[in-house]
């Protein structure tokens, strides 16, 4: 095929219409009138919120719609291919070596019972490309482009035999073999820790120059899309918002939603809060010596040990963050805090008095002290109560309250985290992400505790959302003087509400530090490498990044 | 949809949702039918123009006649009188073997899952040997024992059915009790009554009923089984079953006998599940 010049973009989108049916046999418009080029080579980034329409966008590209939903106008052409006037056959015959796709969850695109090598090599298979042979020489030649370790011999593995951030490239290997022009990412590396989501960037990077293809890259993370894009654009609500060069966005941002999106990338820091000398009470939470784990226990110890010898103290009025990278033992932490997990060794004092390591054990006062936020208020709240027995329980549970008066706080309530009245007469499966999290935090109030134990509370959280969560939680603090443990896998949100940071790893505190010092001032190797791990809003930030490989590999898994 | 309209109008109005319970028309004919059924058993005997056990016709299988409005069976009984008392023996027995089974079963499925442990491992254990019991001979064992009555009927197939429903609860609510709403409950401090009843049954009640209509329709049958055994409801009374079962042989010569009994059964059968599968998605599907 002849190139084409540069002038001629390799994809129009012209005043595409997506729209939806809803259960309600309503007409919904999702996207509403997008344009966009992309030239050949280009790398095109789609951001916004959920819900803004980047993924059904992507997805249109390769003709393809979520069930309910249908293309109702516009145009979209891909090279020669007007993609929006071919027949199902022929969209099919364009996937694979026109378009390719990469899901967000490489986990869940892998046949677990297949080796990868097989499912790596099905598009040239099913579109006959090459003999099976050459397509398997030529996917190890992409395992290598993608530093895979031993390109020669991962193929012959199972999906579960490789580590997610390994796994991911491989889906990319995947899309790249059928050498389409077009790639498109969808949200590649936002399930993977800020460690791995590096390596994972370099990978598709260095993958997209060598082979000259065009991409979309999806994704709700500013900084990760400016490592990575060539030109931004801004969605929300299904229209375009603004589009950009990649140092335009960043740097001089037109649209106010866009300045909202790169005021949200970080938040307001905390002033943090003195230790006051002459405030001579106990510590609100002190943890000694604290051993928990999973499994059978054979005296006395877990077969699993999670956490060992983790001491810290917080005082009143203070925030303690606590980071680090999924396995860490962050959140069994708190869970060993709140009882819900026994730890078998060490102690947790409440001012100064212990808590039983058990909940059977513990008084119902001591209960409603500690309370804990989960992270997903999809499952942390129950689908068959409505918003009013929701915070109601704890009320009635804890302080008796019934009937009118009952009523009353939990408006108050509602109100505290900045929802309207009426709510509480709804299901959670009727509100919002950023809502129900509200709700959550208000059952969390409603006990009145002194202590709240916050579990990666904003991390499936929009930006934007995740930042008013974080104004409220310092606004509650400020009313209520209420203490956070609030852990997170997030740095900045970590140093947006927090005092004092512990750094873990494999369920060792490995460094403690105050929040305002964390980025200059952490000694241990491993803090090091996950502050410098979080991409910033620079465009140059991944290309200058330098990481010691041997520390890279000493602190990882993979 | 009515249920989701319903609960857009709760935006705006600052009244409290009480339970509307709005059925599909399919559901209404469901549950008619059972409520029909339910008022011929109630007041079979004044409805019933012949005693069931009287030959009140001097020939066998009968045609239909203003008489006998559905014919007359193997030794000339009215087959219309005999299906409304049978009604008693079908929709009461079953019903009442259904309800305790079920309610017994979740209950004990539902602490098994929350309570966990030895006792979890007791339970599952003894109810799995339990469920390898031949169901025909376990009746024939307890009946040759204690002798055929309506109570040890309904206890009978309680005891038969109870062991799956447990199995069924204790599976969904395993899965629900890991959710973090249940931890959220258990680090409040509640007690295992309250996890049970308020945080994991509304969860499960959606499978349950539908398992609920199945054994429903499998005790139906058992009973008509034990009955044919001569182990079932005793004569000159009999539920539908025995009177499909006693009558087979008219089938050849044409008679009307067999078929309305039939009839009976699979309305009743048919209703149920139609009712159950088409209660209001609020019910039935909370996990959206």
């Amino acid at each position: 095929m002849p190139q084409k010049s540069n002038d001629t973009p390799l994809v129009t989108v012209r005043d595409l219409k997506i729209g939806a049916v809803t259960d309600a046999k309503r007409k919904v418009e999702i996207i509403n009138g997008v344009d966009f080029d992309i030239a050949p080579g280009e790398i095109l980034a789609l951001i916004g919120e959920s819900g803004s329409g980047k993924t059904t966008i992507a997805l249109s590209l390769m003709g393809h719609t979520r069930p309910g939903c249908s293309i109702n106008g516009g145009q979209i052409r891909i090279g020669d291919n007007e993609v929006t006037a071919m027949t199902t056959r022929q969209r099919a015959a364009m996937r694979g070596t026109e378009v390719s796709y990469v899901p967000q969850s490489a986990a869940a695109a892998f046949n677990p019972s297949q080796r990868i090598m097989e499912q790596v090599i099905e598009i040239s298979t099913i579109h006959g490309l090459m003999s099976k042979a050459k397509a398997r020489e030529k996917a190890v030649e992409l395992f290598r482009a993608l530093a895979l370790p031993d390109p020669d011999t991962i193929g012959n593995r199972y999906p579960h035999q490789v580590s997610g951030g390994q796994l991911q490239r491989l889906s990319a290997a995947m899309a790249l073999i059928g050498d389409p022009r077009l790639v498109i990412f969808d949200e590649p590396t936002t399930a993977l820790d800020v460690t791995t989501q590096i390596e994972v960037l370099r990978a598709f990077k260095s993958a997209m120059a060598d082979g000259g293809c065009a991409g979309v890259y999806v994704s709700h993370d500013l900084a990760v899309v400016a490592q990575i894009a060539d030109r931004i654009v801004v969605l929300r609500g299904g229209e375009v918002q603004e589009v950009g060069t990649c140092e335009q966005i960043l740097n001089d941002p037109q649209h106010p939603y866009t300045r909202e999106l790169i005021a949200a990338f970080e938040p307001a820091g905390r002033t943090p809060q003195p230790v006051s000398a002459a405030d001579q009470k106990k510590p609100i939470l002190e943890v000694l010596d604290l051993h928990a784990g999973y499994g059978t226990m054979r005296d006395g110890v877990p077969s699993a040990k999670i956490l060992e010898n983790v001491n810290f103290r917080l005082e009143h009025g203070r925030n303690l963050g606590v980071i680090g990278e999924s396995g860490s033992g962050k959140s069994t932490l708190a869970r060993a805090i709140a009882g819900i997990l026994p730890p078998y060794r060490g102690t947790v004092l409440l001012e100064g008095h212990e808590l039983k390591p058990d909940l059977a054990s513990r008084s119902k006062e001591d209960l409603r002290r500690v309370q804990i936020v989960f992270q997903l208020a999809d499952t942390a709240l129950n689908p068959g109560h409505s918003i009013a027995n929701i915070i109601g329980r704890p009320l009635t549970f804890y302080h008796g309250l019934r009937g009118k008066a009952l009523e009353a706080r939990v408006i108050e309530l509602l109100d505290m985290v900045h929802l309207p009245a009426n709510m509480r007469h709804r299901l959670p499966s009727e509100l919002s992400g950023g809502q129900k999290q509200r709700v959550n935090l208000a059952r969390a109030l409603a006990a009145e505790p002194e202590l709240i134990l916050c579990d990666e509370i904003t991390s499936a959280l929009d930006t934007v959302v995740a930042t008013a969560i974080l104004e409220l939680l310092k606004e509650l603090q400020s009313e209520l003087g209420l203490s956070y443990m609030f852990i997170s896998h997030d740095l900045s949100t970590v140093e947006a509400i927090c005092d004092d940071v512990l750094v873990m790893h494999k369920g060792v505190v490995v460094e403690a530090l105050p929040a305002s010092q964390m980025s200059e001032h952490a000694t241990h190797p491993y803090s090091r490498l996950l502050i410098s791990s979080i991409p910033k809003l620079d465009t140059g930030w991944l290309s200058s990044l330098e990481q010691d490989p041997e520390l890279v590999a000493q602190f990882s898994d993979r | 949809m009515t249920v989701s309209a319903s609960s857009t109008t709760a935006e705006e109005t600052d009244a409290p949702e009480g339970p509307k319970f709005v059925f599909n028309w399919v559901g209404r004919i469901g549950l008619s039918v059972i409520v029909f059924w339910a008022i011929v058993a109630i007041f079979g005997p004044a409805l019933a123009p012949h005693p069931p056990g009287e030959i009140v016709d001097w020939d066998y299988f009968g045609p239909v006649t203003s008489e006998f409005w559905m014919g007359t069976d193997y030794l000339g009984r009215d087959i219309f009188s005999r299906i409304i008392m049978g009604a008693r023996y079908t929709v009461g027995i079953a019903l009442a073997a259904v309800t305790l089974a079920c309610t017994i079963g979740v209950l004990l499925g539902m602490v098994a899952a929350v309570a966990g442990g030895w006792f979890d491992m007791i339970l599952s254990r003894f109810l799995d040997a339990y469920n390898g019991i031949p169901s025909l001979l376990f009746g024939l064992v307890v009946v040759a024992a204690v002798g055929s009555s309506i109570p040890v009927l309904v206890l009978t197939l309680t005891a038969i059915y109870m062991p799956g429903s447990y199995r069924f609860a204790r599976a969904l609510a395993v899965n629900i009790n890991t959710m973090d709403f249940v931890t959220v409950a258990r680090a409040r401090g509640e007690a295992t009554p309250y996890l049970i009843l308020r945080e994991i049954f509304p969860n499960i009640l959606g499978p349950v009923l539908a398992d609920l209509g199945l054994r429903f329709v499998f005790i139906v049958l058992v009973l008509s089984g034990l009955s044919f055994l001569g182990l079932g409801v005793q004569p000159p009374n009999a539920d539908w079953g025995a009177l499909v079962r006693e009558n087979i042989e008219g089938l050849s010569l044409g008679a009307p006998a067999v078929l309305f009994p039939s009839v009976a059964i699979a309305s009743l059968t048919i209703s149920v599940n139609m009712f159950i599968d088409n209660l209001p998605t609020r019910i039935r599907d909370r996990s959206e």
